[in-house]
């Protein structure tokens, strides 16, 4: 066990588990998904057991997620409360992406970004679950103005959704120190101190 | 390659060329709607050459059987009855793909050769490469396509692509009694179209004329209507069908565009990591949180 006593812990197993299920879902989901996005991407399907198994798998793969990130949403939806001191983060990202990041505020658990973000994925899955389940041809077959406004959102959900994801990861490969938070969910104090200091005053009682 | 009638046009979710040197007249099925007499020969036919038997259904009163099209019944005929100038007019359409030039279900489909058109005209699904989805559906302006219960495949008229291959006309031409419905290059349909048009305004019917709808590029299947201004009343035949906007936007540039927005996304990131390198904890930071 590598795990020092004086480290912080920043999630549970029971979150993090949770948070894994939706992962595992949102990959299945975006390679499945790209398949029939475009046909430059057709051959992901083959990862699925070809185009029909990915067409079947698919969408109970999206209930799945939706299941999983509505207990994401209930268990973190507190912490992702945007406020003031949020915004000014996000006015400021830019000094952020530079990599000059003595200067920014000092953020709570969740910096503007990721709250943000959070919010953004939360609206994704809600569309993409709605539009979903209004273009899933196995089981229904609505009006087809109605599925062709769906299939336009979904795709667009996706995407959206997809570029988040990316920068989602980018951002915890670039910060070092963030993946054992999702590994065995401690973070060392120093990392705590640097990236979320208000957290870190907050849950240690340093106040300096 | 060797059916010059079957060199294909275009093909589903393919983004290169088709083989298109050689070139071959486009072909027709016209449906004179004004000496059909609703026999449903041609659904007989259909149902004999592509061995499809429907499931017997259920007698809802009306002449209309089965009710509507189905992944085995690929084509129906539908009866109206309108009042026209103080006259009862039964108007009888045979329903069916229509053959567009420019096929909503081909622009949709998102498995590479699920469906086909071929520079003969004619819009085929090769169902070996349908995965099921249902975006035929969605693409279609005429909502003709069906998915099989039994098989989660798409299926609709082929106009008898196999037979039209080796020089025949399709079986419902073969069988309808009247000469309601004819075979031949697009040219010739059109041909005779006319003169039959011809005869039906002397006849009094002014507006009769020849459905081939511009919006999709015109079709493969045409109808004489004895009201062309007014197709809606053949039970709901679009006065103008086109390609629905949501549709192209939905397989339009978009997509691309999208793709490529995702490919820069994930290559800033990468340059991103090169050029400022991580994000990491600083010396001091260390220090001053070991007291
Ligand atoms: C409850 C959640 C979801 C449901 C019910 C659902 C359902 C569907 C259905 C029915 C299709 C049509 C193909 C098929 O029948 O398999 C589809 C396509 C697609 N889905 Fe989902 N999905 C869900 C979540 C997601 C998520 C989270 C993503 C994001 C990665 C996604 C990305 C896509 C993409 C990119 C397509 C192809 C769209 C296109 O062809 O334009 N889906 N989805
Ligand atoms: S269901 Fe229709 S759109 Fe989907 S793969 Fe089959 S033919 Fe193509």
């Amino acid at each position: 066990m590598n795990r020092d006593p004086r480290d912080l812990q920043r999630y549970t197993a029971p979150e993090r588990a949770n948070h894994w299920l939706v992962g595992i879902c949102f990959i299945l989901l975006a390679l499945s998904g790209l398949a029939l996005f475009h046909p430059a991407f057709y051959p992901l399907a083959q990862l699925f057991g070809g185009g029909t198994w990915a067409r079947i798998l698919h969408p109970y793969i999206g209930v799945v997620l939706a299941i999983c990130f509505a207990a994401l949403f209930v268990r973190f939806r507190a912490l992702n409360v945007m406020a003031p001191t949020d915004w000014e983060w996000l006015r400021r990202m830019r000094e952020m992406a530079a990599g000059d990041d003595h200067t920014m505020p000092a953020q709570g658990k969740y910096n503007g970004g990721q709250k943000l973000l959070f919010w953004i994925m939360a609206a994704c899955v809600a569309l993409l679950a709605l539009s979903g389940v209004i273009m899933w041809r196995a089981w229904l077959n609505l009006p087809v103005d109605l599925v062709r406004v769906a299939a336009v959102v979904h795709a667009a959900a996706a995407a959206v959704m997809i570029g988040f994801i990316i920068v989602h990861i980018y951002a915890a490969i670039w910060t070092k120190g963030t993946i054992r938070a999702m590994w065995y969910g401690t973070v060392t104090r120093a990392w705590a101190k640097q990236h979320h200091r208000a957290w870190y005053r907050q849950i240690t009682g340093d106040q300096r | 390659m060797a059916l010059q009638s079957l060199d294909i046009a275009s093909r589903s979710a393919t983004t290169t060329p088709s083989p298109s040197m050689r070139e071959t007249a486009e072909v027709a099925k016209l449906i004179d709607v004004s000496t059909c007499i609703g026999c449903k020969a041609c659904q007989a036919a259909c149902m004999e050459w592509n061995d499809l038997r429907d499931e017997v259904g259920r007698n809802s009163g009306v002449l209309d059987n089965p009710r509507d099209l189905s992944a085995a019944s690929w084509t129906v005929m539908r009866y109206a009855e309108v009042e026209e100038g103080g006259k009862l007019e039964w108007l009888i359409r045979k329903d069916g793909c229509m053959h567009c030039a420019d096929p909503g279900c081909l622009k949709a489909c998102p498995a590479p050769g699920a469906i086909v058109k071929y520079a003969n005209g004619i819009v085929d699904f090769q169902e070996e490469n349908c995965i099921g989805c249902g975006y035929c559906i969605t693409g279609c302006p005429f909502n003709i396509p069906r998915i099989s219960q039994k098989d989660g495949k798409a299926y609709k008229c082929t106009l008898c692509s196999d037979r039209v291959a080796v020089g025949m006309e399709p079986a419902c031409i073969k069988a309808c009694p009247t000469g309601a419905l004819q075979f031949g290059s697009k040219e010739q349909m059109k041909d005779y179209a006319a003169e039959r048009i011809a005869d039906l305004q002397q006849r009094g019917f002014q507006n009769a004329g020849l459905y081939d709808p511009p919006g999709v590029g015109g079709t493969h299947v045409m109808y004489v209507l004895h009201h062309a201004d007014r197709p809606q009343l053949y039970r709901e035949l679009p006065a103008n069908p086109t390609i629905s906007p949501l549709v192209a936007l939905w397989k339009g540039v978009a997509k691309p565009v999208a793709a490529a927005a995702l490919g820069l996304v994930a290559l800033g990131s990468l340059f991103h990591y090169v050029v400022k390198g991580p994000n990491e904890v600083s010396k001091e930071m260390e220090k001053e949180v070991e007291e």
